[in-house]
């Protein structure tokens, strides 16, 4: 985009500026409209579950400036301090927790070249990423100086800090089919019919979609995970003490989460912005030499990304209205009896079928051309010592820097 | 208007933060002020890592150092703390002592930094190769990277890499896993105690 505006706008530094304006624009305004449709979709979701109607009345039919008019009654609220508490930090827990769930949206890609920054390890910045979340909670806890929002940031602590074994097992599943770490590059070769999904890939991608959504969860905090903020024995947990705005950015950051964690699900094993179908290469949309075309297959590629991410908050809300909380030494149970030993149980499984079986349970149906930087699933010729380093020089050049030599 | 080098300016934005936010962790006296400090000239280190180009070692000094420091936050500060906003006072001694050390190794990176001649002019063509993660991998599991473009087949097979020290060091961290498992274990199983602990 710095390249296109360059043409325009006469100082090349005016232009890198604009186009890094533009993307942290748009990604704010993503994480926050999002969060306002995402508060409405909880309410109606809740509502519907509990066999209720949810928001009905504000803004016509279906209640859907409910969140808007929640959102001009947070900002009139006072902005209350607890008088012991640790102002600066006080102050600054819910912009922490934001920044670390806004950061991870750098690296998503919504469609091929739709992102802000793509890195070579974009898998493991958002993982790293959306684990710093968790800092602001612990700050919140601990700066509220409250007894109950100090328990809900320990707990926090302790849930966050073990899920992040499993969660951090499962994603390596489907980088370690792809070879790369590459976020766009991984979903690029997911392209095609919806088998070529890495979740279809082999029994045991299949099992470990499900651990990384159980973890996901509980990385994010939301029920039946949400033992920080347990309302039924710590009055609100780490937000005990916030009212107003403040609180309000906790929870975009929540929701920003959410989704962001859905969007690394759909881009590791849904097949990212590729739809089920290759509608897009169907409709000749895919050819990269015709600008209009390219843009309205990104934009139906982002459609695509944007549902499936949609989809993962929704089947969170799902289940959080539908599974009573668990307790605190369930939670341990869960994360190291149960979602640890699966995951290892699925990685090696996930190894051995790469090593054996190469090429995934359904035959791959790939369509159209290979394109750029893409790796087709070939078997690594085994036995020699030299195919070592032919591996190597096929993987290697799946890096997005031709320009290297 | 003087055109502005983005590259300069995010290196002396982060530079700065780094640096202020480390003096931040030696003058406050509030410990968990002093880890979020930390934490925040940790993070804008990692920065310096993104402007290098090294992105790998920058995601991995965000989940290593700025997580570490969350565990050694929770475990090391609040556990051990008996009122509510824990101080640290240092003493004069503490101060010279820190002082010295602190400053003979400063003297010994700047003298490092400054004997290198290739760094003191600034370079003609910048590098613009992003080193990629896999690479890396290959690195550790053997692969000689550094000769994959040779002609000769058999130099490209390579010798060894760094196997055995990533086996050996992985093998050490499941020792200190276990032993550590073992020593938190309680001694005796009792029955009251046992169900309160869980």
């Amino acid at each position: 985009m710095a390249e296109f505006l360059k043409g325009y706008l006469a100082p090349d530094w005016l232009a890198y500026l604009v186009a890094a304006l533009v993307h942290a624009f748009l990604l704010v305004n993503l994480v926050a409209i999002g969060a306002l449709i995402f508060i409405w979709l909880e309410r109606k979701v809740s509502g519907r579950i509990q066999d209720r109607l949810g928001p009905t009345r504000v803004g016509g039919k279906f209640g859907w400036l409910q969140t808007l008019a929640d959102g001009i009654k947070l900002v009139t609220k006072e902005d209350l301090m607890p008088e012991g508490a640790d102002a600066l930090l006080f102050r600054l827990a819910p912009y922490v927790s934001f920044c670390a769930s806004y950061a991870g949206y750098l690296a998503l890609p919504f469609a091929y070249g739709w992102l802000a920054a793509r890195l070579n390890v974009a898998v493991f910045f958002i993982v790293a990423v959306l684990g710093l979340e968790v800092f602001g909670v612990i700050l919140a806890g601990y700066a509220s100086a409250s007894k109950w929002s100090l328990f809900g940031a320990m707990r926090e602590a302790a849930q966050v800090v073990s899920y992040e074994v499993p969660l951090g097992m499962c994603v390596v599943v489907p980088v370690l089919i792809a070879g790369t770490m590459d976020l766009t590059t991984i979903a690029q070769m997911q392209e095609g019919l919806f088998v070529n999904w890495f979740v279809f890939h082999d029994p045991f991608t299949f099992l470990t979609f499900w651990v990384y959504f159980t973890c996901a969860t509980a990385s994010v905090n939301r029920a039946p995970f949400d033992l920080a903020e347990a309302e039924s024995e710590l009055v609100a947990g780490f937000h005990t003490e916030y009212s107003g705005l403040r609180w309000s950015i906790f929870f975009m950051a929540e929701y920003g989460s959410m989704f962001a964690v859905s969007g690394l699900a759909a881009l590791l094993f849904f097949g990212g912005w590729n739809g089920p179908l290759p509608l897009i290469h169907w409709l000749g949309l895919a050819d990269a030499t015709n600008p209009l075309a390219h843009y309205l297959g990104n934009f139906l590629g982002m459609v695509n990304f944007i549902g499936k991410c949609v989809f993962g908050v929704t089947f969170m809300m799902w289940v959080r209205w539908t599974l009573p909380r668990l307790r605190i030494d369930q939670v341990m149970t869960t994360c190291l009896k149960y979602c640890t030993p699966i995951a290892a149980v699925t990685f090696v499984g996930a190894v051995l079928w790469t090593y054996w079986i190469p090429g995934g349970l359904f035959l791959p149906s790939r369509y159209g051309q290979v394109r750029e930087g893409q790796m087709l699933l070939e078997p690594y010729p085994s036995g020699v010592d030299d195919s070592l380093a032919a591996a190597a020089t096929s993987t290697v050049r799946i890096a997005p820097a031709p320009q290297s030599r | 208007m003087e055109p502005i080098n983005w590259h300069s300016f995010f290196f002396l934005l982060f530079g700065l933060v780094a640096c202020g936010f480390a003096l931040g962790v030696m003058l406050s006296s509030n410990i968990v002020r002093m880890a979020f400090y930390l934490v925040v000239s940790l993070a804008a280190t990692s920065g310096l890592f993104f402007l290098a180009g090294a992105d790998f070692v920058a995601a991995m000094q965000l989940m290593i150092y700025v997580g570490g420091t969350l565990v050694l936050l929770i475990f090391g500060v609040m556990l051990t703390a008996k009122g509510p906003f824990i101080t640290m006072r240092t003493s004069a001694g503490e101060w010279i002592l820190g002082a010295i050390v602190g400053g003979s190794l400063l003297v010994v990176l700047i003298s490092a930094a400054t004997n290198v001649s290739v760094w003191r002019t600034p370079l003609e063509q910048p590098a613009q190769a992003q080193v990629s993660a896999t690479r890396l991998g290959m690195a550790l599991l053997g692969a000689r990277v550094d000769k994959l473009d040779d002609s000769d087949p058999a130099q490209r097979a390579g010798a060894s890499g760094y196997l055995l020290p990533f086996e050996i060091v992985s093998v050490h961290l499941l020792v200190v896993l276990i032993g550590a498992a073992y020593l938190a274990r309680p001694k005796k199983r009792i029955r009251g105690a046992a169900d309160e602990v869980a």
